[in-house]
């Protein structure tokens, strides 16, 4: 029979491996049997493991895949923190307060004006009530403007332990890099994994009606609840496509008449959204301006009038960032496109609102920090007598931000969503059952934490230790969501695929990140660092430590670092990273193919109907199974 | 291993596997089923015993799947025609084998053809009767216009085996490989 004669090929193919090869063989065998128990204990390690497979289970891989999304963030903030306090924040304690024996050295700045670098902290004076101390706590200024929370605190040039000299403003600019650098890396690591998937199996852009009635079933599901979210998900995604195709023909059926009309109708509204765009934008400024020019003066001593004042700007953006997406996506529904660009676009619109208002409050701020009008503040570069430490002041609002952000995240769960399960729950009035429970909306919750995130990165650089707000603030929002999530919410009518999320969770996040760069650049590199205050009194801005430091290398080493950063090297850097580029992408192609054809070469008989009777590919699939867990 | 070794260790495993199938299949009615099938009992499950089954429990089309595999046809499997469900539907069975058994499942009323009844009858077990009268008479049209290539208005199974071939991701058909270990 055929199947015997498959086996004396397959015996006359089996070379007799020599001593050393059978050796490699076991130890790899061993070795990766070790790797694999290795992954399943650091599996059980993993933080809310149990949480999210039960969410998983019971609502879906999209919303899942946002809580999978949030423990990211908590671990990424926790290792940022953990760089930042370990780099920065510890030898700046153990040489301030001479522990191990350790010195520090103030370098006084020189070619400075004197005025630049007088500072007087104006702290708690006299009587100080206790609400001074909680107005202190939320808006960053008082006793905790004094602490290793902001940048006015890192004053040391050297320190010194024993020997060793340790340089703190060029360790403090070198932890900003690392920091900005290790969340790309990781971000654009996790973001591969999800691309490869979607490589090897090609998802749903090409899928035919014929794919989803016939193979759309999966026949591994054995849980209640998955079978009705599969069914629900075959549902909308046989609606949506018929609804695509009526969309067509009605797009290939307009007239000329009725192109005109759409595509004016369609400018007017991009009109009209650039018009509420800039309502945004203009509110945010003057609300930072406001805010700044009477916070700063110090009569104003009123407890929660002052409060409300710091908090102007956030709340102006906390309203600009609810607002705007609702009238984004009530405006979308005239602009007649299909129903995937809908939500493609809103989301679009959505993040551009939202990050870009970030942007607006730096951008006022910073018009308030280096308005000038006298020679002596054009000496000092930014306005010396009402900031005479303006990172600290940008630290403060990322600080209050950061803060406002959590407190309207707690608020709107506690007054909003619970009250409205208890209305639709006791109350069976029309209205109130028409409304009815909230559904989780994965694309707006994803857009307030990557709003949270990127206020962390940009705020990093002023305030070292928010990386530990940041993680204990997501910390307590997993717990939250999840709560809101079980009680509620209803299931979601349009189920959403995990892997198509993962990629928009960390496209968008990639924008917050990238967005994140602009304003630290130009902090960093245009801005003049303040002297009178933190690790770069001495330098014009700071980055200046950097040629600073390189200046005193060796003169090799010198000419070296010079030749890296000059075009002559950019140019062939930059052709030679294209080509690896493209034949990375030409390698993934090849292996895609071979993985295929060695799938076909599984099959160890070719089907004949008279000889093989179904029961010999049990046999097969478990063989193959056994090879896999290295029991063959 | 040389191929003396291979194919002792291929029966083990079948003989292993058989029994382990024959323990599910017994414990589903121990009164009837015998333990010892040496005298070749003729012995037949009704079909909801086995659509009860864990595996198939949730799956809409286990009434068809397990009619599809009855000699009768009429849903009660012997042991055999147990052991050749499992096997169609374990990942190694090869995608002709798949198909020749998916069509006879996709057809509802037996008659060689996947006609539009049968079409609207999978629809409406896929999405457990939520879509409306029109959207499945358009789904239907669809299909019969992406895969019908003689042009007779229903799929017959040349049809269903080229639309398989063109598309090499389609995936159907496919029980947890796991399954196997843990029966």
């Amino acid at each position: 029979s055929s199947f015997s004669s498959h086996l004396d090929c397959q015996q006359a193919d089996i070379k007799y491996l020599s001593g050393w090869k059978q050796w490699k063989r076991t130890s790899s065998k061993s070795l990766k049997k070790v790797l694999n128990e290795v992954k399943e204990l650091l599996s059980y390690l993993e933080l809310w493991r149990h949480d999210i497979h039960s969410i998983e289970g019971k609502f879906g891989t999209g919303i899942q895949s946002y809580f999978s999304f949030l423990r990211f963030l908590v671990l990424l903030n926790f290792i940022i923190f953990i760089l930042m306090f370990s780099v920065i924040t510890l030898p700046s304690i153990i040489s301030k307060y001479g522990i191990f024996n350790s010195s520090f050295a103030k370098i006084p700045p020189k070619n400075i004006e004197p005025h630049c670098t007088v500072y007087k902290p104006s702290g708690n004076k006299g009587l100080v009530y206790f609400y001074t101390y909680l107005k202190d706590l939320f808006s960053g200024t008082g006793f905790l403007k004094e602490t290793s929370l902001f940048y006015g605190y890192y004053t040391i040039d050297t320190a010194w332990l024993s020997n060793l000299s340790y340089n703190l403003p060029l360790a403090y600019l070198l932890a900003t890099f690392a920091y900005l650098g290790l969340s790309l890396l990781w971000i654009i690591k996790r973001s591969v994994e999800g691309f490869k998937q979607n490589l090897v199996r090609d998802e749903d852009q090409f899928q035919s009606y014929c794919n989803k009635v016939f193979a759309g079933w999966d026949f591994c599901i054995t849980d209640p609840n998955a079978a009705r979210l599969k069914h629900r998900s075959l549902q909308y995604e046989l609606q949506t496509d018929l609804e695509e195709e009526r969309l067509k023909q009605k797009i290939a059926d307009r007239t000329m008449k009725e192109k005109l009309r759409i595509y004016s109708l369609r400018i007017l509204i991009n009109i009209i959204v650039f018009a509420v765009l800039s309502g945004c934008f203009y509110s945010i400024y003057r609300a930072t301006v406001f805010s700044q020019e009477n916070s700063n003066d110090i009569s104003n001593t009123n407890f929660q009038v002052n409060l409300l004042l710091q908090y102007l700007p956030s709340m102006v953006i906390t309203l600009a960032n609810f607002i705007a997406p609702q009238i984004f996506s009530f405006l979308i529904r005239f602009e007649d496109y299909s129903p995937a660009f809908e939500i493609r676009l809103t989301l679009m619109r959505c993040v551009f609102v939202r990050l870009a208002n970030i942007g607006v409050l730096l951008f006022s701020l910073w018009s308030q920090i280096s308005y000038c009008a006298t020679d002596e503040c054009k000496a000092c570069g930014y306005n010396y007598e009402l900031y005479p430490c303006w990172e600290s002041a940008v630290g403060q609002e990322m600080y209050k931000l950061m803060i406002f952000d959590f407190i309207i995240i707690l608020a709107v769960t506690l007054f909003v969503d619970f009250p409205r399960k208890l209305l639709v729950a006791h109350c069976s009035c029309k209205p109130v059952q028409w409304c009815g429970l909230q559904e989780f909306g994965i694309p707006d919750n994803v857009l307030e934490i990557v709003y949270g995130q990127t206020i962390c990165w940009i705020g990093t650089f002023f305030s070292p230790l928010l990386p530990a707000i940041a993680t204990i603030k997501y910390f307590i929002i997993f717990y939250i969501k999840k709560i809101s999530l079980i009680h509620t919410c209803k299931p979601a009518a349009r189920p959403v695929r995990a892997s198509s999320s993962n990629f928009f969770f960390l496209v968008v996040l990639l924008i917050g990140l990238v967005l994140a760069f602009i304003p630290l650049g130009i902090s960093i590199a245009h801005i003049p660092s303040s002297k009178a205050c933190g690790p770069f009194r001495s330098f014009n801005t700071s980055w200046a430590v950097v040629p600073d430091t390189i200046l005193g290398f060796p003169t090799g080493l010198q000419q070296v670092l010079h030749g890296i950063a000059s075009e002559a090297f950019a140019v062939p850097f930059f052709m030679v990273t294209c080509l690896i580029m493209f034949y990375i992408i030409a390698l993934a192609g090849a292996h895609k193919r071979v993985v295929e054809q060695l799938r076909e070469q599984l099959v160890m008989v070719r089907f004949d109907p008279l000889v093989c009777t179904p029961k010999v590919f049990i046999v097969v699939s478990v063989i193959r199974h056994a090879e896999e867990q290295q029991f063959l | 291993m040389n191929g003396i070794g291979y194919l002792k260790l291929v029966i083990g495993c079948f003989f292993l596997l058989v029994y382990r199938l024959h323990g599910r299949y017994h414990e589903m009615a121990p009164n009837v089923v015998p333990m010892d099938y040496t005298k070749d009992p003729d012995v037949k499950l009704p079909m909801q015993l086995i659509i009860n089954m864990p595996e198939l429990k949730e799956n809409p089309f286990k009434e068809r799947i397990v009619e599809s595999f009855s000699e009768d046809g009429e849903g009660s499997l012997s042991f055999n025609d147990f052991v050749d469900m499992f096997s169609v539907l374990s990942e190694m069975a090869p995608r002709e084998l798949k198909a020749i058994y998916a069509f006879k499942i996709y057809d509802f009323n037996t008659d060689n053809f996947i006609c539009k009844s049968d079409l609207e009858k999978t629809l409406n077990k896929l999405t457990r009767e939520e879509l409306t009268a029109e959207e499945i008479t358009l789904v239907c049209e669809k299909v019969i216009e992406e895969a019908d290539m003689d042009g007779d208005g229903k799929l017959g199974f040349a049809d269903f085996e080229n639309m398989i071939s063109k598309d090499n991701d389609f995936l159907f058909l496919h029980i947890n490989k796991t399954f196997y270990i843990n029966l």
